[in-house]
């Protein structure tokens, strides 16, 4: 009989010590936001920090002078660095080789027989991919404040920044079975969650609408948003929240999610992220449909686009909030305030 | 020591007990076999069967197997019929109710076609077993205590799935079939409708439910604790209290003031656990057909308190935004 428990209990021990190795290890910091008793707080594991310190560390900074004859006098077809001097564009090419093609080097952009030429797209893109920096830097100071972007912010050394999303091509296995109706599959675009897959599309491109489905009256007034169509936004949401490694009430007050009274300043700068993000994929990325080669293309042939895990990548503020712009001002117009009407529409 | 055990520590055995006989149609119903199992016994009773399977009983399973051989379909054909994938996803695989551009139609069988089947089956399954329980307590001679009980959850399982749909005009409002999914669509549903802990019906529900907890923990430890006085003969000691029940009682008395009694505290543990899905239920069915914010209607009624400020002013930046061509959807 003795013996009979003490085999159930070892095999229930051996159980809990299983599961218990899918949790991280106390000690576990959290730090109080909010007002008291509305559980406001942000919990964050030192471990975790440590590492994530390691891989926000910033690339080694190149500066370099103003002073001498600008580029333009002296490389040919330079459309939008020209007024850098040419130890600036120098400076500039071999920091952006080495945070976005350090395996390839110059030829990832350039013909190597005629560097003004402009046959490769990847010179194209990275040229676009310029005037998006400066766009970021110049239009969208309500996300990025003065810390601001620089190709680095997204790309840490990668072709194409990791976090990318594109266009789902729905999964709808005939006309019997197997309608996965674009959910119910672990991926990181819904943090792993069976909410929808791939919300980006609904929010992150111009025109897209809004995610306010709760209605503002206690009784029903005509707010006709559908369960199916706030799964959507908790996915993106979810996505928020696992881009930035924070959780729900770093904006929001939880008892009452859509009250913007009650929800912290973050909450606007998010909002503001995901105007930036509009602007971005449609003016920027769209832009480039026809200069991407198919390869670089998603399933229903659309282009790579942003959305939060693209400069975010797990800490809620890029590169933990170190500007890289002192060392590349030109990235950053000198009037750092929102230029009206250069925005898409928003909602 | 002995009480604290989780395990059944006293295993009567003896012949095999066949019940009480009722007629001939009742005993050709029942099973001729009974087996015992000792590890069985240690949770409950070491006698399996006889089982009654009855016609009321096979319909039930035939429409319940069915509905499960459905959602197991469709959760295989999700992942191209790969078994490994199947196991893998299972907790993220899903049967989902139609989209709302349906309404109350009947889509496409795989655009929620199979989600209503299911959830016609399965309700048939479930009506189908409740009768069951009400003629097999009949036909005991007993009270039907069980089946009312059981109705209370199936009223519950008719609001989400059923009820509410229909006020709201679209299947789409019901409860998806898979582990995760349906999760989701409970945090989705609180989330739509501004927060469901501010529903009055969910309120009651959380205390019956927590109450029967509560009940069940102090029943229970009660019990075993006079079992050395005999006190499991607790249908006995409603008339015959006996030191057992005198013992508990003056326990209860003592230590607030106020005791239940053989009888009442079964109760109390069935209102308890009866009103639990019940006021759930209305607190369900009254969730976007009478009230879409019940946050607001939680401020409105004085139950939401206010929290100072302490980030100052944070107002909607989409009112701020410049004049911009409206999109798509605009906020509302």
């Amino acid at each position: 009989m003795k013996n009979w428990t003490q085999k159930i209990t070892i095999a229930l021990g051996i159980c809990a010590m299983t599961f218990l190795t899918a949790c991280e290890r106390p000690p576990i910091d959290s730090k109080q936001t909010g007002y008291r008793g509305t559980g406001m707080d942000q919990v964050s594991n030192p471990r975790t920090n440590e590492q994530l310190a390691k891989l926000n560390e910033l690339p080694p900074p190149m500066p370099s002078s103003p002073d001498g004859p600008k580029a333009s006098a002296v490389y040919k077809n330079v459309k939008v660095l020209g007024n850098l001097s040419t130890a600036q564009f120098g400076a500039f090419m071999v920091s952006m080789t080495s945070w976005v093609a350090p395996n390839q080097g110059c030829t990832y952009c350039h013909n190597v027989q005629n560097f003004a030429d402009d046959s490769l797209y990847t010179k194209t893109v990275a040229r676009r991919m310029i005037q998006m920096n400066q766009s970021i830097n110049g239009n969208w100071s309500d996300h990025v404040k003065t810390t601001g972007v620089t190709c680095y912010t997204c790309h840490r050394g990668n072709n194409i920044p990791q976090n990318v999303w594109f266009n789902t091509v729905e999964k709808r296995g005939g006309n019997m079975l197997g309608n996965t109706n674009g959910q119910n599959n672990p991926l990181v675009g819904s943090a792993y969650a069976s909410l929808p897959n791939n919300p980006f599309g609904s929010y992150f491109v111009a025109n897209a609408s809004a995610a306010r489905v709760i209605g503002d009256t206690a009784l029903p007034t005509g707010n006709k948003s559908t369960l199916q169509s706030t799964e959507n936004v908790y996915g993106v949401m979810s996505h928020m929240s696992h881009s930035l490694g924070v959780n729900c009430t770093f904006c929001h007050n939880s008892r009452a999610f859509s009250s913007w009274e009650q929800s912290t300043p973050q909450r606007v700068q998010a909002w503001h992220g995901i105007q930036m993000l509009k602007d971005v994929n449609t003016n920027f990325m769209d832009s480039l449909a026809s200069t991407f080669p198919d390869n670089r293309k998603g399933p229903s042939g659309d282009v790579a686009k942003a959305n939060c895990a693209t400069c975010h990548q797990g800490v809620n503020k890029p590169l933990l909030g170190k500007s890289m712009l002192q060392d590349y001002p030109f990235l950053a117009p000198s009037n750092s305030k929102p230029k009206e009407g250069n925005q898409v529409a928003k909602n | 020591m002995e009480y604290q055990n989780l395990f059944t520590q006293t295993q009567v055995t003896g012949p095999a007990s066949h019940g009480v006989p009722i007629n001939d149609y009742d005993m050709r119903e029942r099973t001729k076999t009974i087996g015992f199992s000792h590890l069985m016994g240690r949770l409950g009773n070491a006698q399996l069967g006889p089982l009654y399977l009855g016609r009321l009983g096979v319909a039930s399973l035939i429409f319940g197997m069915t509905a499960f051989f459905i959602i197991g379909m469709n959760m295989l054909a999700q992942v191209n019929w790969n078994p490994l994938q199947f196991v893998r996803k299972l907790f993220w695989l899903s049967l989902d109710a139609p989209a709302p551009k349906y309404g109350l139609t009947f889509p496409p069988l795989n655009e929620g076609g199979w989600w209503l089947i299911v959830g016609l089956f399965t309700t048939i399954s479930i009506m189908l077993w409740w009768l069951r329980t009400f003629r097999r307590a009949q036909a005991l001679g007993m009270g039907t205590h069980v089946p009312w009980a059981f109705a209370s959850a199936i009223w519950l399982f008719l609001v989400l799935g059923l009820f509410r749909p229909v006020l709201m005009g679209r299947w789409s409002e019901g409860v998806p079939f898979g582990i995760f999914s349906h999760l989701d669509w409970t945090a989705a549903l609180s989330i739509r409708y501004g927060n469901l802990f501010y529903n009055p019906f969910h309120m009651l529900s959380i205390v019956f439910l927590y109450g029967s907890v509560l009940l069940f923990a102090m029943h229970g430890a009660t019990i075993l604790a006079v079992s050395r006085f005999g006190g499991e003969r607790e249908i006995e000691q409603i008339v015959d209290r006996g030191t057992a029940s005198e013992r508990a009682a003056l326990f209860w008395r003592w230590t607030m003031g106020f005791n239940a009694t053989m009888e009442s505290i079964h109760r109390w543990a069935w209102w308890f656990a009866v009103l639990t899905p019940l006021t759930g239920g209305i607190g369900i069915l009254l969730t976007g057909t009478v009230v879409d914010n019940w946050y607001l209607w939680g401020v409105k009624h004085n139950i939401a308190p206010a929290y100072p400020a302490i980030y100052g002013t944070v107002a909607d930046p989409a009112l701020k935004a410049p004049a911009a061509p409206v999109a798509q959807g605009d906020k509302k």
